[in-house]
């Protein structure tokens, strides 16, 4: 027996057949499991969005509380005008960075935030009414200590105030930087503001050591120096004229975003629906 | 192993030759994801699920694998196992896996699911296997769920997430040991435990290998 396994023969007829078999269940893992792992991201992605805005509540229906409350829109970073080129529900801002026709590269100075590469296209998502919201969630990445941090931060409808601000995918430091999803350090962002000065596009919000002094001042994390840095670059970056600058801009005085003036494409109908 | 019955292929791993404790396998992940009770509960399911199938398959089809490729055939078994528990918690405990989340598919390089696939399955039956598999898996868990316990409660304040020593960050009073939750403190707490096992069953003790020479005249320090 022994010597009859290690024929060629024997050899490769194991080795095919051991391929085969693994590779057909692991294919049939993936494939029937993709649907209800598509829903967690998704479910999970709807959860931290209500959850910044301060509308999640433990057991609610986060489906329907998020079609009820908030609609999702494209949003031409260069301009701040609204953008019908890419549907809200399937655009990824991530991926689209990474391509050449739809991101561009950061140079060194200019990419504060440890991107390299950023889209030109963002999804916002806006709370209760679509013309006036109430808040207006933004999507936030950056580099921190151990790596990327993804994250959203809410806004109030006069585009200044900030509402408050999750991380939904970090690696930080468990107890030291992770605490940027303790509840009582993002508390502290309420009712703090974004610019100091009307017109400005620069944003003045910033972490600083030893007690927040002012409506721009954000209390760092304490033992997290570098996380706290790099929460500070990715605010300062994405709210910045290279980020959602121009868009709040419009909401600071007063002039609506406006929409694309191309609305060919309506993706309403685009499934038959 | 002389004697193979199904009590002591069970239980002996968990206390009497532990694979973390005594063989000192499988320490990174025991490492890693110990930060936390639940997370190492799951981990220690998904290790248990691993090790019991893979011994199982490797068992069953043990006649048949060519020596010269055995351990490719190991490691393909394996890797799909891991693969297919990836998936699962993917799909069934999403918050679970996003913080396992690169360690559940570094199973496959864990030390105790080779070692007991080549060290027992391969000369075993695969019942036997099996239950050898579930028994490493549980000596693998128990000492993650202790780890776990000491990490969790000496640096978050809780047990399960159930807060048990309310930290001042959440306006209690006890201040939590940050070392405790990096990957250094789980050396600490695996090494103490190490020495209450070898405690409590001297037998355990290994021989001292390694004997430096004394230094009697200075010049045979240089």
């Amino acid at each position: 027996m022994a010597q009859g396994n290690n024929s060629i023969k024997k050899i490769l007829i194991v080795a095919f057949a051991l391929c085969i078999v693994c590779s057909v269940i692991v294919s049939t893992a993936a494939v029937a499991l993709r649907p209800t792992q598509q829903l967690n991201q998704e479910l999970d992605r709807k959860t931290n969005i209500l959850n910044v805005a301060r509308l999640y509540e433990p057991g609610m229906d986060v489906e329907e509380a998020f079609r009820e409350q908030i609609t999702a829109r494209v949003v031409e970073l260069e301009t701040g005008d609204y953008s019908d080129e890419f549907d809200p529900d399937t655009y990824d801002g991530f991926e689209a960075a990474r391509d050449p026709a739809t991101g561009r590269t950061l140079s060194g100075d200019r990419d504060i935030a440890g991107l390299s590469r950023v889209e030109n296209y963002a999804t916002v998502y806006l709370v209760g009414d679509e013309e006036n919201p109430d808040q207006i969630v933004l999507p936030i990445r950056g580099q921190g200590l151990w790596g990327r941090m993804m994250g959203f931060l809410s806004v109030e409808g006069d585009g200044n105030t900030i509402v408050s601000i999750t991380y939904y995918d970090h690696s930080e430091t468990p107890g030291l930087g992770a605490e940027v999803n303790n509840p009582r350090w993002q508390a502290q962002w309420e009712g703090k503001e974004i610019y100091d000065e009307e017109g400005d596009l620069s944003p003045a919000i910033h972490l600083t050591k030893g007690g927040a002094s002012n409506e721009n001042e954000v209390d760092a994390l304490s033992g997290a120096t570098l996380t706290s840095n790099g929460v500070t670059n990715m605010l300062q970056f994405w709210l910045s004229e290279e980020g959602f600058g121009p868009y709040l801009a419009k909401f600071r005085d007063g002039t609506e975003p406006e929409d694309a003036e191309n609305t060919d494409t309506d993706f309403e109908d685009g499934e038959g629906a | 192993m002389a004697d193979v019955n199904a009590k002591s292929v069970l239980t002996a791993p968990i206390f009497q030759n532990n694979p973390i404790a005594l063989q000192i396998l499988g320490i990174c992940s025991a490492l890693a994801v110990t930060t936390s009770m639940s997370v190492s509960l799951v981990m220690a399911l998904a290790v248990i699920f691993v090790t019991s199938l893979s011994n199982f398959f490797v068992s069953l089809i043990r006649n048949h694998i060519p020596s010269a490729i055995r351990i490719i055939v190991q490691m393909t078994i394996i890797a799909s196992l891991v693969i297919v528990v990836d998936q699962i918690l993917k799909a069934y405990a999403y918050e679970m896996s996003k913080q396992l989340s690169v360690f559940v598919g570094l199973i496959i390089t864990n030390c105790i699911v080779m070692g007991r696939a080549e060290g027992f399955a391969m000369s075993n039956t695969p019942g036997m296997s099996f239950l050898d598999g579930i028994g490493n898996g549980l000596g693998y868990g128990f000492v993650l769920m202790v780890v776990g316990f000491f990490r969790e409660l000496l640096g978050a304040g809780s047990v399960f997430g159930f807060t048990i020593l309310p930290t001042v960050q959440n306006g209690g009073w006890y201040v939590p040991n940050g070392l405790l939750l990096l990957p250094p403190s789980a050396f600490f707490i695996i090494g103490l435990l190490i020495w209450v096992l070898r405690s409590v069953n001297p037998e355990q003790v290994e021989e001292n290998e390694f004997k430096m020479k004394e230094n009697s005249k200075p010049q045979e320090a240089v």
